[in-house]
Parts: C-alpha cells; structure tokens; sequence
C-alpha cells in the first residue's frame, strides 16, 4: 500500500521510496528513507494534502507526492 | 574583507539571526532571473566581515531556485565561513543540512538555536559532545532572546582569521564507505583542478548530482568505472544511489542524536501547536478561521488604519500641495513651472508616499501571520484549492490583498518560497479587480446599469478572476512547463513573532518600495504631465483635447473600434488611468467638459450600455498602474519580465472585452 492510502492516525514503516529527480530526492532528503516509521496525522479540510509526522517532526505533502511512498502498516 | 554565510532550514529563526548579526544596515542582492531575496549586512561590531543570509533550505540538492543559490553560494563563492543555525528542538530534521554543508568541508560554525525552549520541554542537549561528534564549534544560542551572539560572533571571526578548512570526517561504513573512497580517489585530479575537495565530489557524484559530475569534467573511462562502483554498492545494499547517500546521512544523524541527546523531554511547544491545530486546520473551522483572518487583515490594512493614516497623509498633502502653489504664485512663477511643480512632481510624490501607510500596516500583520507560524497553516488548508490554477496555498495570500491594491500585493509575494510559484502568482495578482478601479465601476453602472449595479459589478469580478484563472493555467502550460516543485513542507509550532524581527521586516519592505519605486512613479508621473498639458508643439495647453496626450489617443482609438468604445475620449481616460485607475474618472469629466456629477448623461450620450460593459471589462482587466509596474518591476528584478506581463494582460483584457462585446452583439441583434 502506499502513504495516502493510511487511514487518519495510523503508523507505518516506508518500505520503497518511487518517483523521479527532484520530487524523489525531496521525499528521500525530507527524511522519507526506507525503514522509516510515518504516522498520519491529519488530512486537510479538503482531504489534500496531508500531515505525516517523520522523524519527530510535522511534514506536510500532496497526495500525489504521498503515493510514491510504499508502506506496510505496523502490526499494533 | 571575509564572508560569512547564514544557512539554515525554513521556520529555524535564521531572519532573527540575521538581523541580530547585522543589525539595520543590511542589502538585497541581485541575482538576475530569480525573485529570491538574498540579504547581506557587515557583522555587527566588528569591520571586514560581511554577513549573508541565504534562502532557507531543506538540502543543497540542485532543484528549486532556493537551494541553487545557497548550494552555489556555498559550493562556487567558497566564504570564509558558515554560520548553520539549527532549531535544537528539532535536532534530526535539522541536521541533515549540517551533514550536507559539513561534507563541502567549508569552515562551519553550528549556531543551536532555540535553547531556551529546549530547556523548558526539560531536554537536555549536550553541547560539547555534539561539537566533538561533528568536529565543528557548536555554540547555543536564542536568537529571539539574544543570548549568545556575542559568543558566535567572537568564534565565527576567529574561525575566518586562522582560514583553517575543516577536514573530512569519515562517519560512514562498510559498502557506502568503499565507494566513496574509490570514488574520491579516482576523481582527485578533477576536483582539485576544479577547487572542490574529493570527497564531497564522491559524495555527489554517487548521489547523481548531474551539476558536480558536469563540473568535474570526467573522463569516459573515469564514468564507466564510478557506474561499475555504483552498481556494485547498489547491490551490496540493495537500494538506489541517491537513497544510499540520503540513508548514510541520517544514518548519522541518529547515532549522533542518541549520544548528544541526553534526555529528550515533551515538546511543549509541539503539544501547544497540536492544540491550536486542532482548531486552526480543523475540518470545518478552519476556512471560516481563515476567512476572518484575512477580512481583519484587509479591514485593517484598507479599511481602519490604512485609510485612516492615508487620508490623514493626503490631506496634509493637499495643504501642502496648496500652499506649495500659493507660494509660487506669489514668487511669480511663470505658469507652466507651477504647473510641472504642483501636477506633476507634487502629485508624483504625494502619490508614492500614499501607498506608505498600507504598505507599513499589511507587512505589520503579514510578518506576525509569517512568523506565528500560521501562513504555512493557510498553505496546508488552501493548497487544494489553489493547486487546481497551478499556484499552491501561499499564493490565496497575495490574490486576495489584490483585490485592496496590487502594489502591497505584488510585495506580498514574498513570503512564497518557491521562485516559481512567486513569479506565476505575481502575474495573477492584477486580475484581482484594485479597490482603486471602484470609482469606474461606480460611475459606468450608474449610468448604463442603474438597476443592475450589483450583478454588473459581480460579473466584472468573476470574469476578471476567471480571465486570471485561465491566464495562470496558459501561463503554466507555456512559460512555466515542467517546472512544478514538490509541495512538502514542514509545519512549524507555533510561536510568538519576535518583534524586532516584524518591525525589521515592515521596515525593509517601506524602504524598498520608497526606494525602488520612487524614481519609476516620479518619473512616470512627469511623463503624464508632460502628454496631458503641452500640445505637440511644445506650448502649454488649457484644454487637455489638445494635448499631445489626446493626440496619441486619436490615434490609437480605432484600436478599440472593435471592443465598441473607439471614441478618443475614452482611450484618453484609459491612458490617464495608468498614473492611478482613479484617473479615468477625473480625466473623462474633463475631456466631456462636465462635472462628474453630470458624466453619466455624457457618457449615455455616446455608448450603448454592452459598449460600456465592454469598456468596463477592459478596466477591469488591462494593466495596473504605474506604481504597481515599478513595484512589479522591483519584485521580479527583470524590466522584460515586468513588461512582458503588463503587455500580455492587456492583451488578455483586450480579448476578453472583445468576447463580451462580440457575444453581446450576437443576442441582442
């Protein structure tokens, strides 16, 4: 599955990171590394974009840009 | 004389930094092409140091135009040193900046800002491991409560003076580790020749950093072996290059993170901003909440203060103006003098000190809305909106301050990150109807569509918008093809502006415009003056039909024969309007000989209401004025870019009054 699929409040880990050039190298240096955990937090009003928390940290994305993170939920 | 250049990521108190080094005696670069501000300023106390302020940066990764400026200055203009400010309460995410500029091996000084929060969540940061651990001075500090300057300073201009280079610290193993250095060592030749430490090179040529491989100038042989050792660590690690590097990185950073972090307390000012959010981007509050925001804004800027302080400045002008002529005529000017004083430089003047109130009162509350933390809240709840015209969030900001004046509008733009996304916005702004085209609206549908003035105006509103969506969408298909930039941001906690950072901003932005625009409004000014009051045979004239002003609008009339307003008087009006949209009104009452009271019958006399809607349209939709141009021009620091834009808007106002006046044709025939 990928990011923009999670529900509201749910974690989970970043398995491969897709795209191309300057949107993948965002993503990657943003800190969405595979093996990183990722929680959405907040989807905005109108239902795009979203906020992730990574790192320790509040980062918001399309969700255009969230559908090159692939992921697999976090057995709770 | 040395240079110090400020990096840091967005959100991290690197203005306030800034403007604590320097204190008010900063400049705005020019770098050609591109509308972001890069600010330098001597280092406070201390001669032969100057202190630059590079655009906010997540990475030095080659692609928007804000990380190619701070990645060039960095990479090509080599300072003397680098101040990198951290924000301490968010180490991991900050530090991957760090790792990227300690890799150029450029002189680093780490400025940890925000200590004073860090201690009030109760995390204990140790100070001196980290510096050990990144082989570079760390030095805590508060920017916003000034403590701690003194010390970066007296260490910075200590690291300029004994020039020595950091060296490379190698942190990374195993398959990474092998690469880069088979790597460096084949490239050593080429990036010595080329300035750049071998490493770095390494580094960037393994990330694919197309600029540095271009740069370094590498040979077919030297290309195919570096492919053989990227593919052969790709496989060891089972991942792509650019994600191997950006891996080692944080890689890094976390083994740093858990040795220097000694007790990682709760984020108060994060559990703060979750509250606040809960609100603020809620669901269903947080369009409302922004909608208020902004109409306090507007209230504020256009309505209470800004027309209070303007008007209370035009009055003053006026007497002034008056007294100005009094003067004159008793020294027994001749009267063309008086004239070219009192019209033209007076009104000039008078006209750019007008728009100083407004300016200084929006950028007041549009540095406090920056600085909260709360314009990257608006970008995350307007973005979906203003992705569909190609803009993102940020941009609603500027749009709407349009509607008041395109001036501070144009200069509201600043606070778009994104080169791109600032330069598109620019040329959407002046299809948000001006407050100052009310006038014209009032008095055409006053005399044409007295039972409609509502609905007329609203059409001219929406179709203007319309005119402007459809203009970004061709604009974004064209000029600005390909070049969308990802949208993620981050989204800080929020915070309590700091107030000499607001102020600082205000001030820089009122000393811009009065700068910048001054000459452009004066001068522009003169040259109405000068087509509306002296005849082609250089005589002064009483009548303003015999002004060369008239003449070139006889001639250009039958250009709008075809939108059904080719009467010269109207084109005279339109060609006054560029001094101020509130011109058009006053030049019309002129040329028709009647008092404005009267205008509506006059101008009744010679258009049918679809003409006047047409013309209407036009106003609506044609090029903002001159003060606007010279602001424009100033923002984008490109005279073709500026008119560029003022010629393709009025061709787009052109052709929208031609559809309305052609489809009018077509019904009511």
């Amino acid at each position: 599955m990928t990011l923009d699929t999670l529900q509201i409040g749910a974690s989970a880990r970043i398995i491969k990171v897709s795209g191309q050039g300057a949107l993948r190298k965002r993503l990657l240096d943003m800190g969405l590394t595979p093996g990183t955990n990722v929680k959405l937090y907040k989807k905005a009003p109108m239902g795009d974009p979203v906020e992730i928390i990574i790192r320790g940290y509040h980062l918001t994305l399309r969700l255009s840009e969230a559908k090159n993170i692939f992921v697999e939920e976090a057995i709770a | 004389m040395y240079n110090i250049a400020l990096i840091g990521n967005q959100n991290c108190g690197k203005t306030t930094l800034f403007n604590r080094l320097t204190g008010s005696r900063q400049k705005v670069g020019n770098f050609p092409g591109v509308t972001v501000d890069v600010a330098t300023g001597p280092l406070r106390g201390k001669t032969g140091f100057i202190v630059v302020d590079l655009p906010g940066v997540y990475s030095l990764s080659p692609y928007s135009a804000e990380e190619k400026i701070t990645r060039d200055y960095l990479f090509k203009s080599r300072p003397e040193c680098v101040i990198n400010i951290l924000d301490a309460t968010n180490l991991n995410r900050n530090l991957y900046l760090t790792m990227q500029i300690l890799e150029t091996q450029t002189p680093t000084i780490v400025a940890l800002n925000m200590m004073d929060d860090v201690a009030a969540n109760g995390t204990v940061i140790d100070v001196e491991k980290l510096s050990e651990l990144l082989g570079v001075i760390v030095v805590p500090i508060s920017a916003a409560k000034n403590q701690g300057i003194e010390e970066l300073v007296e260490k910075c201009v200590k690291i300029c003076q004994s020039g020595d280079k950091n060296s490379f610290r190698d942190r990374c193993e195993g398959a990474i580790h092998t690469a880069i250095h088979s790597i460096s060592h084949l490239v050593e030749t080429n990036a010595s020749r080329m300035g750049l430490p071998a490493k770095f090179s390494a580094i960037r040529i393994i990330e694919n950093d197309k600029e540095i491989i271009d740069t370094l100038a590498l040979a077919q042989n030297q290309l195919e072996i570096i492919d053989h050792f990227v593919s052969d660590l790709e496989k060891s690690l089972g991942t792509d290059r650019e994600a191997a590097i950006v891996d080692m990185r944080y890689a890094n950073i976390e083994a740093i993170y858990k040795e220097v972090v000694k007790k990682p307390g709760e984020n108060k000012s994060q559990l703060r901003t979750d509250k606040i959010d809960k609100i603020l981007t809620h669901k269903v509050f947080s369009i409302p909440i922004f909608a208020i925001v902004m109409g306090l804004i507007f209230y504020l800027t256009f309505g209470l203060v800004g027309k209070t302080a303007s008007d209370a400045l035009s009055a003053f002008l006026d007497i002034a103006g008056q007294g100005l002529r009094d003067l004159l005529t008793r020294a027994e000017v001749s009267g063309w003098l008086i004239s070219l004083v009192c019209d033209g430089l007076f009104t000039g003047i008078s006209s750019v000190l007008s728009f100083l109130p407004t300016i200084l009162v929006l950028f007041l509350l549009l540095s406090i809305v920056e600085d909260s933390g709360y314009m990257a809240r608006i970008a995350f709840v307007m973005d979906k909106l203003l992705r569909k015209i190609g803009l993102s969030g940020r941009s609603i900001v500027p749009m709407l301050i349009g509607f008041g004046c395109s001036v501070p509008a144009y200069m509201a733009t600043r606070t778009l990150s994104s080169d791109r996304d600032r330069k598109l916005t620019l040329a959407t702004v002046p299809f948000m109807s001006c407050s100052a085209k009310i006038p014209v609206y009032a008095l055409f549908t006053m005399a044409f569509f007295r039972h409609y003035r509502a609905p007329v105006m609203l059409f001219l509103y929406f179709f203007s918008i319309a005119a402007g969506i459809f203009y970004a969408l061709v604009l974004q298909k064209t000029k600005f093809r390909g070049q969308s930039v990802p949208f993620m941001m981050e989204l800080p906690p929020y915070r309590l502006p700091s107030v000499k950072t607001v102020l600082t901003f205000m001030w820089e932005k009122a000393k811009g415009f009065l700068v910048k625009a001054f000459t452009v409004i004066l001068l522009a000014s003169l040259a109405v003056w000068f087509l509306t009051n002296v005849s082609f045979k250089f005589s002064m004239v009483g009548d303003s039909s015999q002004s060369i002003l008239a003449g070139v609008a006889k001639w250009i009339a039958p250009v709008f024969a075809p939108l059904g307003f080719g009467d010269w008087r109207l084109t005279t009006s339109l060609i006054a309007g560029l001094s101020a949209k509130e011109a058009v009104v006053s030049t019309l009452a002129i040329l028709f000989n009647v008092s404005q009271a009267e205008l509506p019958a006059a101008l009744g006399s010679i258009l049918s209401p679809l003409q006047a809607l047409s013309f209407l349209v036009f106003v609506s939709q044609y090029m903002p004025c001159v003060a606007a141009f010279a602001t424009l021009r100033k923002e984008v620091k490109s005279t073709r870019f500026a008119v560029l834009a003022m010629a393709l808007q009025t061709a787009v106002a052109y052709i929208s009054a031609l559809i309305v006046y052609t489809f009018g044709m077509l019904f009511t025939l």
